[in-house]
Protein backbone atom coordinates (compact mmCIF):
# COMPACT_ATOMS: atom_id res chain seq x y z
CA UNK A 1 0.00 0.00 0.00
CA UNK A 2 1.47 2.67 -1.19
CA UNK A 3 -0.16 5.29 2.06
CA UNK A 4 2.17 3.37 4.34
CA UNK A 5 5.44 5.17 5.43
CA UNK A 6 8.32 3.69 4.85
CA UNK A 7 9.46 2.94 8.46
CA UNK A 8 6.17 1.67 8.99
CA UNK A 9 6.52 -0.36 6.00
CA UNK A 10 9.91 -1.76 7.66
CA UNK A 11 8.44 -2.21 11.22
CA UNK A 12 5.44 -4.59 9.33
CA UNK A 13 8.50 -6.32 7.45
CA UNK A 14 10.54 -6.98 10.52
CA UNK A 15 7.78 -8.35 12.90
CA UNK A 16 6.34 -10.90 10.21
CA UNK A 17 10.06 -11.93 9.99
CA UNK A 18 10.54 -11.88 13.99
CA UNK A 19 6.93 -13.94 13.84
CA UNK A 20 8.15 -16.84 11.45
CA UNK A 21 11.47 -16.75 12.77
CA UNK A 22 10.38 -17.73 16.34
CA UNK A 23 7.25 -20.10 14.96
CA UNK A 24 8.72 -21.81 12.13
CA UNK A 25 12.48 -21.70 11.35
CA UNK A 26 13.72 -22.12 15.25
CA UNK A 27 11.74 -25.55 14.96
CA UNK A 28 13.31 -26.57 12.33
CA UNK A 29 16.48 -25.59 12.96
CA UNK A 30 15.93 -27.41 16.68
CA UNK A 31 15.51 -31.22 14.78
CA UNK A 32 18.80 -30.37 13.34
CA UNK A 33 20.67 -29.44 16.22
CA UNK A 34 19.20 -31.61 18.47
CA UNK A 35 20.20 -34.29 16.20
CA UNK A 36 23.51 -33.60 15.22
CA UNK A 37 24.08 -32.88 19.30
CA UNK A 38 26.44 -35.91 19.66
CA UNK A 39 28.36 -35.41 16.13
CA UNK A 40 27.58 -37.45 13.23
CA UNK A 41 28.15 -40.76 14.43
CA UNK A 42 25.41 -40.96 17.10
CA UNK A 43 23.04 -39.36 14.13
CA UNK A 44 24.24 -42.34 11.96
CA UNK A 45 24.04 -44.68 14.68
CA UNK A 46 20.52 -43.83 15.46
CA UNK A 47 19.31 -43.91 11.79
CA UNK A 48 20.75 -47.35 11.41
CA UNK A 49 19.67 -49.09 14.59
CA UNK A 50 17.66 -51.89 13.84
CA UNK A 51 14.14 -50.75 14.96
CA UNK A 52 14.51 -47.49 13.40
CA UNK A 53 15.07 -49.22 10.11
CA UNK A 54 11.94 -51.46 10.66
CA UNK A 55 9.79 -48.15 11.20
CA UNK A 56 11.22 -47.24 7.78
CA UNK A 57 10.34 -49.50 6.15
CA UNK A 58 6.65 -49.92 7.57
CA UNK A 59 6.68 -45.79 6.62
CA UNK A 60 7.82 -46.78 3.00
CA UNK A 61 5.18 -49.57 3.10
CA UNK A 62 2.41 -47.76 4.40
CA UNK A 63 2.62 -44.52 2.05
CA UNK A 64 3.59 -47.34 -0.93
CA UNK A 65 -0.10 -48.89 -0.15
CA UNK A 66 -2.21 -45.80 0.63
CA UNK A 67 -0.74 -42.91 -1.52
CA UNK A 68 -1.74 -45.06 -4.93
CA UNK A 69 -4.76 -46.05 -3.79
CA UNK A 70 -6.12 -42.34 -2.75
CA UNK A 71 -4.58 -41.29 -6.58
CA UNK A 72 -6.60 -43.71 -7.81
CA UNK A 73 -9.92 -42.79 -5.47
CA UNK A 74 -9.18 -38.94 -5.91
CA UNK A 75 -8.79 -39.21 -10.01
CA UNK A 76 -12.22 -41.23 -9.91
CA UNK A 77 -13.89 -38.74 -7.83
CA UNK A 78 -12.42 -35.37 -9.70
CA UNK A 79 -13.62 -37.38 -12.93
CA UNK A 80 -17.09 -37.81 -11.68
CA UNK A 81 -17.48 -33.76 -9.97
CA UNK A 82 -15.72 -32.46 -13.01
CA UNK A 83 -17.13 -33.44 -15.79
CA UNK A 84 -20.91 -33.99 -14.80
CA UNK A 85 -22.89 -32.30 -13.58
CA UNK A 86 -25.45 -33.67 -10.75
CA UNK A 87 -27.39 -33.30 -7.66
CA UNK A 88 -26.10 -33.27 -4.55
CA UNK A 89 -22.74 -32.70 -5.88
CA UNK A 90 -22.01 -30.08 -3.06
CA UNK A 91 -22.96 -32.30 -0.39
CA UNK A 92 -20.75 -34.76 -1.65
CA UNK A 93 -17.52 -32.25 -2.09
CA UNK A 94 -18.58 -31.55 1.84
CA UNK A 95 -18.32 -35.65 2.46
CA UNK A 96 -15.09 -36.12 0.77
CA UNK A 97 -13.37 -33.38 3.43
CA UNK A 98 -15.16 -34.87 6.20
CA UNK A 99 -11.64 -36.26 6.97
CA UNK A 100 -10.24 -33.32 7.00
CA UNK A 101 -12.90 -32.25 9.86
CA UNK A 102 -12.04 -35.30 12.14
CA UNK A 103 -9.12 -35.17 14.92
CA UNK A 104 -6.47 -37.51 13.82
CA UNK A 105 -7.24 -39.35 17.00
CA UNK A 106 -10.88 -40.22 16.00
CA UNK A 107 -10.09 -41.43 13.23
CA UNK A 108 -7.92 -43.78 15.02
CA UNK A 109 -10.87 -44.87 16.67
CA UNK A 110 -13.40 -45.29 14.34
CA UNK A 111 -11.38 -48.02 13.07
CA UNK A 112 -11.11 -49.57 16.67
CA UNK A 113 -14.97 -49.20 17.05
CA UNK A 114 -15.07 -51.36 13.80
CA UNK A 115 -12.62 -53.89 14.13
CA UNK A 116 -10.97 -53.72 17.73
CA UNK A 117 -12.03 -57.04 19.44
CA UNK A 118 -15.16 -55.15 21.01
CA UNK A 119 -15.88 -53.86 17.67
CA UNK A 120 -18.45 -54.51 15.32
CA UNK A 121 -16.33 -57.30 13.33
CA UNK A 122 -14.53 -58.28 16.37
CA UNK A 123 -15.92 -61.52 16.67
CA UNK A 124 -15.99 -62.62 13.39
CA UNK A 125 -12.31 -61.61 12.47
CA UNK A 126 -10.94 -63.59 15.94
CA UNK A 127 -12.77 -66.69 14.78
CA UNK A 128 -10.68 -66.30 11.57
CA UNK A 129 -7.63 -65.40 12.77
CA UNK A 130 -7.62 -61.76 11.47
CA UNK A 131 -5.86 -58.83 12.94
CA UNK A 132 -6.57 -55.76 11.74
CA UNK A 133 -6.43 -52.72 14.41
CA UNK A 134 -2.77 -53.13 16.42
CA UNK A 135 -1.29 -54.24 13.27
CA UNK A 136 -0.27 -52.91 9.74
CA UNK A 137 -3.91 -53.26 8.25
CA UNK A 138 -5.41 -50.69 10.59
CA UNK A 139 -2.19 -48.63 10.23
CA UNK A 140 -2.87 -48.45 6.67
CA UNK A 141 -6.66 -47.70 6.89
CA UNK A 142 -6.50 -45.21 9.22
CA UNK A 143 -3.31 -43.31 6.72
CA UNK A 144 -5.94 -44.21 4.05
CA UNK A 145 -8.89 -42.08 5.61
CA UNK A 146 -6.36 -38.81 7.03
CA UNK A 147 -5.00 -39.23 3.20
CA UNK A 148 -8.67 -39.57 1.68
CA UNK A 149 -9.23 -35.62 0.22
CA UNK A 150 -5.69 -34.93 -0.80
CA UNK A 151 -5.73 -35.70 -4.45
CA UNK A 152 -9.50 -35.62 -5.09
CA UNK A 153 -9.42 -31.67 -3.29
CA UNK A 154 -6.15 -30.63 -5.15
CA UNK A 155 -7.69 -32.20 -9.18
CA UNK A 156 -11.33 -31.11 -8.51
CA UNK A 157 -10.28 -27.37 -9.37
CA UNK A 158 -7.69 -28.51 -12.22
CA UNK A 159 -9.79 -30.56 -13.89
CA UNK A 160 -12.78 -28.18 -13.45
CA UNK A 161 -10.98 -25.54 -14.55
CA UNK A 162 -10.00 -27.34 -17.95
CA UNK A 163 -13.58 -28.11 -18.60
CA UNK A 164 -14.54 -30.47 -21.25
CA UNK A 165 -14.02 -29.70 -24.33
CA UNK A 166 -10.67 -31.46 -25.22
CA UNK A 167 -12.03 -34.66 -23.99
CA UNK A 168 -15.33 -34.01 -26.02
CA UNK A 169 -13.26 -33.18 -29.25
CA UNK A 170 -11.03 -36.46 -28.69
CA UNK A 171 -14.56 -38.31 -27.91
CA UNK A 172 -15.87 -36.93 -31.06
CA UNK A 173 -12.43 -38.18 -33.04
CA UNK A 174 -13.75 -41.24 -32.45
CA UNK A 175 -11.34 -42.10 -29.59
CA UNK A 176 -12.78 -44.58 -26.39
CA UNK A 177 -13.01 -43.38 -23.13
CA UNK A 178 -10.01 -45.05 -21.63
CA UNK A 179 -8.06 -43.61 -24.92
CA UNK A 180 -9.32 -40.16 -23.79
CA UNK A 181 -8.42 -40.18 -20.28
CA UNK A 182 -4.55 -41.41 -20.49
CA UNK A 183 -3.61 -38.99 -23.71
CA UNK A 184 -5.98 -36.51 -23.53
CA UNK A 185 -7.31 -35.79 -19.47
CA UNK A 186 -3.79 -36.94 -17.74
CA UNK A 187 -1.19 -35.20 -19.69
CA UNK A 188 -3.23 -32.58 -18.79
CA UNK A 189 -3.61 -32.99 -15.16
CA UNK A 190 -0.46 -34.13 -14.19
CA UNK A 191 0.96 -31.17 -12.93
CA UNK A 192 -2.06 -30.78 -10.34
CA UNK A 193 -1.77 -35.10 -9.74
CA UNK A 194 1.91 -34.38 -9.08
CA UNK A 195 1.20 -31.60 -6.41
CA UNK A 196 -1.63 -33.52 -4.66
CA UNK A 197 0.69 -37.08 -4.28
CA UNK A 198 3.31 -34.69 -2.75
CA UNK A 199 0.84 -33.64 -0.07
CA UNK A 200 -0.86 -37.22 0.18
CA UNK A 201 2.76 -38.49 0.30
CA UNK A 202 3.90 -36.15 3.11
CA UNK A 203 0.65 -36.75 5.09
CA UNK A 204 1.34 -40.45 4.59
CA UNK A 205 4.94 -40.94 5.99
CA UNK A 206 4.20 -38.20 8.87
CA UNK A 207 0.92 -39.24 10.50
CA UNK A 208 0.79 -39.68 13.91
CA UNK A 209 -1.90 -39.22 15.85
CA UNK A 210 -4.70 -41.68 13.66
CA UNK A 211 -1.77 -43.98 13.59
CA UNK A 212 -1.09 -44.33 17.02
CA UNK A 213 -4.47 -45.32 18.29
CA UNK A 214 -4.50 -48.02 15.91
CA UNK A 215 -0.52 -49.27 15.87
CA UNK A 216 -0.47 -51.20 19.08
CA UNK A 217 2.99 -49.57 19.28
CA UNK A 218 4.74 -53.14 18.71
CA UNK A 219 8.85 -52.11 18.81
CA UNK A 220 9.87 -53.01 14.55
CA UNK A 221 6.53 -54.51 13.93
CA UNK A 222 4.04 -51.94 13.77
CA UNK A 223 5.68 -48.51 14.82
CA UNK A 224 6.01 -46.05 12.29
CA UNK A 225 8.64 -43.52 12.13
CA UNK A 226 6.54 -40.89 13.87
CA UNK A 227 5.61 -43.57 16.19
CA UNK A 228 9.61 -44.52 16.64
CA UNK A 229 10.17 -40.58 17.07
CA UNK A 230 7.52 -40.48 19.71
CA UNK A 231 9.05 -43.91 21.55
CA UNK A 232 12.75 -42.49 21.42
CA UNK A 233 11.53 -39.13 22.71
CA UNK A 234 9.62 -40.55 25.85
CA UNK A 235 12.75 -42.60 26.70
CA UNK A 236 14.88 -39.60 27.11
CA UNK A 237 16.79 -40.75 24.13
CA UNK A 238 16.68 -36.91 22.41
CA UNK A 239 19.48 -37.36 20.25
CA UNK A 240 18.25 -40.40 18.99
CA UNK A 241 14.50 -38.99 18.85
CA UNK A 242 15.44 -36.04 16.60
CA UNK A 243 18.29 -38.01 14.35
CA UNK A 244 15.21 -40.08 13.16
CA UNK A 245 12.89 -37.08 13.11
CA UNK A 246 15.64 -35.09 10.86
CA UNK A 247 14.35 -37.88 8.47
CA UNK A 248 10.66 -36.46 8.35
CA UNK A 249 12.18 -32.72 8.12
CA UNK A 250 13.97 -33.37 5.26
CA UNK A 251 10.32 -35.06 3.85
CA UNK A 252 8.99 -31.99 4.89
CA UNK A 253 11.17 -29.78 3.27
CA UNK A 254 11.52 -31.98 0.06
CA UNK A 255 7.65 -31.75 -0.06
CA UNK A 256 8.24 -27.97 0.64
CA UNK A 257 10.74 -27.69 -2.50
CA UNK A 258 8.75 -30.12 -4.82
CA UNK A 259 5.50 -27.51 -4.07
CA UNK A 260 7.08 -24.70 -4.72
CA UNK A 261 8.50 -25.84 -8.00
CA UNK A 262 5.18 -27.09 -9.26
CA UNK A 263 3.62 -23.55 -8.63
CA UNK A 264 6.10 -21.69 -9.99
CA UNK A 265 5.75 -23.96 -13.22
CA UNK A 266 1.92 -23.87 -12.66
CA UNK A 267 0.22 -20.27 -11.00
CA UNK A 268 -2.85 -21.91 -10.87
CA UNK A 269 -1.82 -24.49 -8.84
CA UNK A 270 -1.53 -22.78 -5.77
CA UNK A 271 -4.56 -20.88 -6.44
CA UNK A 272 -6.52 -24.08 -6.72
CA UNK A 273 -4.68 -25.19 -3.43
CA UNK A 274 -6.32 -22.33 -1.42
CA UNK A 275 -9.47 -23.13 -2.37
CA UNK A 276 -8.97 -26.85 -1.40
CA UNK A 277 -8.38 -26.11 2.15
CA UNK B 1 -35.24 -34.31 -23.41
CA UNK B 2 -32.10 -34.05 -21.55
CA UNK B 3 -29.16 -33.46 -23.36
CA UNK B 4 -27.09 -37.00 -24.04
CA UNK B 5 -23.71 -37.13 -22.24
CA UNK B 6 -21.01 -37.12 -24.67
CA UNK B 7 -17.87 -38.03 -21.96
CA UNK B 8 -18.40 -41.87 -20.70
CA UNK B 9 -17.51 -43.02 -16.67
CA UNK B 10 -20.25 -40.92 -15.18
CA UNK B 11 -21.90 -44.13 -13.78
CA UNK B 12 -18.70 -46.03 -12.86
CA UNK B 13 -16.55 -42.94 -11.34
CA UNK B 14 -19.63 -41.89 -9.34
CA UNK B 15 -20.21 -45.36 -8.26
CA UNK B 16 -16.75 -46.12 -7.27
CA UNK B 17 -16.21 -42.79 -5.01
CA UNK B 18 -19.84 -43.48 -3.33
CA UNK B 19 -18.72 -47.03 -2.43
CA UNK B 20 -15.07 -46.01 -1.36
CA UNK B 21 -16.25 -43.03 0.58
CA UNK B 22 -18.75 -45.18 2.07
CA UNK B 23 -16.40 -47.82 3.05
CA UNK B 24 -13.78 -46.49 4.08
CA UNK B 25 -15.14 -42.63 5.48
CA UNK B 26 -19.24 -42.50 6.03
CA UNK B 27 -19.73 -46.24 7.73
CA UNK B 28 -16.87 -45.91 9.85
CA UNK B 29 -17.90 -42.24 11.63
CA UNK B 30 -21.78 -43.51 11.48
CA UNK B 31 -20.80 -46.91 13.56
CA UNK B 32 -19.28 -44.46 15.87
CA UNK B 33 -22.63 -42.54 16.54
CA UNK B 34 -24.10 -45.72 16.50
CA UNK B 35 -22.20 -46.70 19.69
CA UNK B 36 -22.80 -44.03 21.49
CA UNK B 37 -26.46 -44.30 21.10
CA UNK B 38 -26.32 -47.88 22.24
CA UNK B 39 -24.88 -46.44 25.43
CA UNK B 40 -28.23 -44.50 26.65
CA UNK B 41 -28.80 -41.23 26.99
CA UNK B 42 -28.16 -41.34 30.88
CA UNK B 43 -25.08 -43.23 30.39
CA UNK B 44 -23.98 -40.59 27.80
CA UNK B 45 -24.12 -37.17 29.89
CA UNK B 46 -22.56 -39.61 32.75
CA UNK B 47 -19.42 -39.92 30.90
CA UNK B 48 -19.27 -36.74 29.17
CA UNK B 49 -20.53 -34.48 32.65
CA UNK B 50 -17.25 -35.36 34.41
CA UNK B 51 -14.78 -32.57 35.82
CA UNK B 52 -12.15 -34.29 34.14
CA UNK B 53 -14.14 -34.49 30.25
CA UNK B 54 -15.39 -31.02 30.62
CA UNK B 55 -12.00 -29.87 31.75
CA UNK B 56 -10.50 -31.37 28.31
CA UNK B 57 -12.84 -29.79 25.76
CA UNK B 58 -12.71 -26.53 27.60
CA UNK B 59 -9.10 -26.23 27.13
CA UNK B 60 -8.99 -27.92 23.33
CA UNK B 61 -11.37 -25.62 22.53
CA UNK B 62 -10.17 -22.49 24.27
CA UNK B 63 -6.14 -23.08 23.57
CA UNK B 64 -7.87 -23.36 19.62
CA UNK B 65 -9.62 -20.44 19.83
CA UNK B 66 -6.77 -18.47 21.29
CA UNK B 67 -4.61 -19.36 18.75
CA UNK B 68 -6.95 -19.18 16.05
CA UNK B 69 -6.83 -15.39 17.74
CA UNK B 70 -3.53 -15.33 17.64
CA UNK B 71 -3.07 -16.12 13.84
CA UNK B 72 -5.81 -13.47 13.10
CA UNK B 73 -3.80 -10.64 13.62
CA UNK B 74 -0.28 -12.50 12.98
CA UNK B 75 -1.17 -14.32 10.27
CA UNK B 76 -2.62 -10.85 8.30
CA UNK B 77 0.12 -9.31 8.90
CA UNK B 78 2.19 -12.24 7.62
CA UNK B 79 -0.12 -12.50 4.42
CA UNK B 80 -0.33 -8.90 3.86
CA UNK B 81 4.10 -8.33 3.97
CA UNK B 82 4.16 -11.29 1.24
CA UNK B 83 1.55 -9.96 -0.60
CA UNK B 84 2.40 -6.28 -0.68
CA UNK B 85 6.34 -5.75 0.15
CA UNK B 86 9.21 -6.78 -1.39
CA UNK B 87 12.48 -8.09 0.27
CA UNK B 88 15.26 -10.30 0.28
CA UNK B 89 14.49 -14.31 1.12
CA UNK B 90 10.85 -12.91 0.40
CA UNK B 91 9.76 -16.41 -1.82
CA UNK B 92 11.76 -18.48 0.58
CA UNK B 93 9.82 -17.36 3.33
CA UNK B 94 6.61 -17.65 1.70
CA UNK B 95 7.34 -21.60 1.11
CA UNK B 96 8.52 -22.20 4.47
CA UNK B 97 4.65 -20.74 5.76
CA UNK B 98 3.36 -24.21 4.55
CA UNK B 99 5.72 -26.07 6.97
CA UNK B 100 3.42 -26.61 9.25
CA UNK B 101 1.16 -28.88 6.82
CA UNK B 102 4.22 -30.75 5.91
CA UNK B 103 6.52 -31.10 9.00
CA UNK B 104 5.07 -34.37 10.81
CA UNK B 105 2.92 -33.24 14.02
CA UNK B 106 5.12 -35.27 16.10
CA UNK B 107 8.23 -33.39 15.21
CA UNK B 108 6.77 -30.39 15.59
CA UNK B 109 6.32 -31.39 19.05
CA UNK B 110 8.98 -32.79 20.42
CA UNK B 111 10.78 -29.67 18.44
CA UNK B 112 8.53 -27.10 19.98
CA UNK B 113 9.28 -28.74 23.55
CA UNK B 114 12.55 -28.92 23.35
CA UNK B 115 12.47 -25.13 22.38
CA UNK B 116 10.28 -23.82 25.03
CA UNK B 117 11.52 -25.93 27.84
CA UNK B 118 13.80 -24.36 30.54
CA UNK B 119 16.69 -25.26 28.48
CA UNK B 120 16.16 -24.49 25.31
CA UNK B 121 16.96 -21.40 23.52
CA UNK B 122 13.66 -19.58 23.80
CA UNK B 123 12.57 -21.14 27.17
CA UNK B 124 15.69 -19.96 28.72
CA UNK B 125 14.77 -16.66 27.91
CA UNK B 126 11.49 -16.38 28.55
CA UNK B 127 12.24 -18.11 31.90
CA UNK B 128 14.50 -15.32 33.15
CA UNK B 129 11.40 -13.09 32.25
CA UNK B 130 9.30 -15.28 34.37
CA UNK B 131 7.55 -17.20 31.81
CA UNK B 132 6.88 -20.65 31.54
CA UNK B 133 5.69 -21.55 28.62
CA UNK B 134 6.44 -25.96 28.12
CA UNK B 135 4.37 -28.04 30.31
CA UNK B 136 1.58 -25.22 30.13
CA UNK B 137 -1.68 -24.37 28.82
CA UNK B 138 0.45 -21.74 27.39
CA UNK B 139 2.26 -24.53 25.16
CA UNK B 140 -0.42 -25.82 23.62
CA UNK B 141 -1.59 -22.28 22.63
CA UNK B 142 2.32 -22.37 21.38
CA UNK B 143 1.36 -25.68 19.22
CA UNK B 144 -1.55 -24.46 18.09
CA UNK B 145 -0.55 -21.45 16.29
CA UNK B 146 1.98 -23.22 15.04
CA UNK B 147 -0.25 -25.70 13.39
CA UNK B 148 -2.80 -22.85 12.40
CA UNK B 149 -0.63 -20.36 10.77
CA UNK B 150 -0.64 -21.24 6.93
CA UNK B 151 -4.59 -22.06 6.98
CA UNK B 152 -5.24 -17.77 7.74
CA UNK B 153 -1.96 -16.99 5.76
CA UNK B 154 -3.10 -19.09 2.53
CA UNK B 155 -6.68 -18.24 2.84
CA UNK B 156 -6.26 -14.09 3.03
CA UNK B 157 -3.11 -13.93 0.49
CA UNK B 158 -5.70 -14.57 -2.84
CA UNK B 159 -7.42 -12.05 -1.24
CA UNK B 160 -4.83 -9.63 -0.70
CA UNK B 161 -3.35 -9.98 -4.11
CA UNK B 162 -6.96 -9.67 -5.64
CA UNK B 163 -7.92 -6.12 -4.38
CA UNK B 164 -8.13 -3.53 -6.35
CA UNK B 165 -4.67 -1.07 -5.28
CA UNK B 166 -6.77 1.63 -6.58
CA UNK B 167 -9.31 2.10 -4.33
CA UNK B 168 -6.74 2.23 -1.96
CA UNK B 169 -4.76 5.17 -3.44
CA UNK B 170 -8.06 6.58 -3.85
CA UNK B 171 -8.47 6.67 -0.07
CA UNK B 172 -5.38 8.35 0.15
CA UNK B 173 -5.83 11.04 -2.39
CA UNK B 174 -8.82 12.31 -0.88
CA UNK B 175 -7.35 12.56 2.27
CA UNK B 176 -6.98 9.38 4.17
CA UNK B 177 -4.50 8.14 7.00
CA UNK B 178 -3.01 4.66 6.24
CA UNK B 179 -5.00 3.62 9.11
CA UNK B 180 -8.43 5.12 7.88
CA UNK B 181 -7.67 3.01 4.52
CA UNK B 182 -6.81 -0.08 6.12
CA UNK B 183 -9.42 0.02 8.51
CA UNK B 184 -12.26 2.03 6.25
CA UNK B 185 -11.25 0.05 2.73
CA UNK B 186 -8.88 -2.82 3.00
CA UNK B 187 -10.53 -4.42 6.12
CA UNK B 188 -14.52 -4.65 5.43
CA UNK B 189 -13.01 -6.43 2.10
CA UNK B 190 -10.87 -8.65 3.90
CA UNK B 191 -12.71 -9.87 6.71
CA UNK B 192 -14.79 -13.03 5.20
CA UNK B 193 -11.64 -14.52 4.24
CA UNK B 194 -10.10 -13.56 7.65
CA UNK B 195 -12.89 -15.37 9.57
CA UNK B 196 -12.59 -17.89 7.31
CA UNK B 197 -9.13 -18.74 7.46
CA UNK B 198 -9.23 -18.52 11.27
CA UNK B 199 -11.85 -20.83 11.80
CA UNK B 200 -10.17 -23.03 9.66
CA UNK B 201 -7.36 -22.74 12.31
CA UNK B 202 -9.71 -22.97 15.21
CA UNK B 203 -10.72 -26.23 13.57
CA UNK B 204 -8.11 -28.13 13.26
CA UNK B 205 -6.56 -26.53 16.27
CA UNK B 206 -9.69 -28.70 18.42
CA UNK B 207 -8.62 -31.95 17.23
CA UNK B 208 -4.95 -31.71 17.26
CA UNK B 209 -2.98 -33.91 19.05
CA UNK B 210 0.36 -34.84 17.73
CA UNK B 211 2.26 -31.06 18.13
CA UNK B 212 0.04 -31.27 21.68
CA UNK B 213 0.72 -34.13 23.53
CA UNK B 214 4.82 -33.41 24.22
CA UNK B 215 4.68 -29.66 24.71
CA UNK B 216 1.05 -30.08 27.24
CA UNK B 217 2.55 -31.50 30.25
CA UNK B 218 -0.87 -33.90 30.24
CA UNK B 219 -1.93 -33.17 33.88
CA UNK B 220 -5.43 -34.20 34.22
CA UNK B 221 -7.94 -30.80 34.59
CA UNK B 222 -5.27 -28.60 33.34
CA UNK B 223 -3.12 -29.58 30.86
CA UNK B 224 -5.09 -32.56 29.30
CA UNK B 225 -6.82 -31.98 25.76
CA UNK B 226 -9.98 -33.74 24.65
CA UNK B 227 -7.70 -35.94 22.03
CA UNK B 228 -5.47 -37.16 24.56
CA UNK B 229 -8.50 -37.76 26.96
CA UNK B 230 -9.51 -40.08 23.82
CA UNK B 231 -6.79 -42.26 24.04
CA UNK B 232 -6.13 -42.82 27.90
CA UNK B 233 -9.67 -43.93 27.94
CA UNK B 234 -8.96 -46.17 25.11
CA UNK B 235 -5.97 -47.26 26.48
CA UNK B 236 -8.18 -48.25 29.64
CA UNK B 237 -10.24 -50.32 27.87
CA UNK B 238 -12.65 -47.83 28.39
CA UNK B 239 -14.38 -47.84 25.10
CA UNK B 240 -18.20 -46.02 25.55
CA UNK B 241 -15.98 -43.36 27.68
CA UNK B 242 -14.01 -42.52 24.23
CA UNK B 243 -16.76 -43.16 22.22
CA UNK B 244 -18.84 -40.32 24.04
CA UNK B 245 -15.83 -37.87 24.23
CA UNK B 246 -15.66 -38.34 20.36
CA UNK B 247 -19.37 -38.20 19.24
CA UNK B 248 -19.42 -34.52 21.21
CA UNK B 249 -16.03 -33.64 19.24
CA UNK B 250 -17.40 -35.20 16.12
CA UNK B 251 -20.51 -33.00 16.24
CA UNK B 252 -18.67 -30.15 17.29
CA UNK B 253 -16.47 -29.96 14.23
CA UNK B 254 -19.37 -30.98 11.95
CA UNK B 255 -21.19 -27.83 13.12
CA UNK B 256 -17.75 -26.03 12.88
CA UNK B 257 -17.31 -27.37 9.50
CA UNK B 258 -20.86 -26.44 8.01
CA UNK B 259 -20.18 -22.78 9.04
CA UNK B 260 -17.20 -22.92 7.54
CA UNK B 261 -18.53 -23.87 4.11
CA UNK B 262 -20.83 -21.11 4.28
CA UNK B 263 -18.36 -18.38 5.00
CA UNK B 264 -15.94 -19.54 2.25
CA UNK B 265 -19.39 -19.93 -0.18
CA UNK B 266 -20.22 -15.99 1.03
CA UNK B 267 -16.15 -15.28 0.63
CA UNK B 268 -16.07 -16.38 -3.10
CA UNK B 269 -19.13 -14.76 -4.19
CA UNK B 270 -17.86 -11.96 -2.91
CA UNK B 271 -14.57 -12.48 -4.67
CA UNK B 272 -14.96 -14.42 -7.87
CA UNK B 273 -12.28 -14.62 -9.60
CA UNK B 274 -12.00 -12.36 -12.83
Amino acid sequence: MSGVPPLGRWLAIALALAFLGIFLVLPLLVVFTSGLAHGVGAYVAAIADPIARAAILLTLLVAAIAVPVNVVFGVTAAWAIAKFEFRGKSTLLTLIDLPFAVSPVIAGLVFILMFGSNGWFGPFLQQHHVRIVFAVPGIVLATLFVTFPFVARELIPVMQAQGREDEETALSLGATGWQTFWRVTLPNIRWGLLYGVLLCNARAMGEFGAVSVVSGHVRGLTNTIPLHVEILYNEYSYVAAFAVASLLALLALATLIGKSLLEWRQPDLRRAARGAR
Amino acid sequence: MRPRRVIPGFGLTLGITMVYLSLLVLIPLSSTFARSLSLGVGHFWAVIHTPRVLASLRLSFGAALLAAALNCGFGLLVAWVLSRYDFPGKRVLDAMVDLPFALPTAVAGISLTTLYSTSGWLGAALGALGITVAYTPLGIVVALTFIGLPFVVRTLQPVLDDLDRDVEQAAATLGASAAQTFRRVILPALWPALLTGCSLAFARGIGEYGSVIFIAGNMPLKSEIAPLLIVTKLEQYDYAGATAIAVVMLLLSFALMLAINALQAWTSSRHAPA
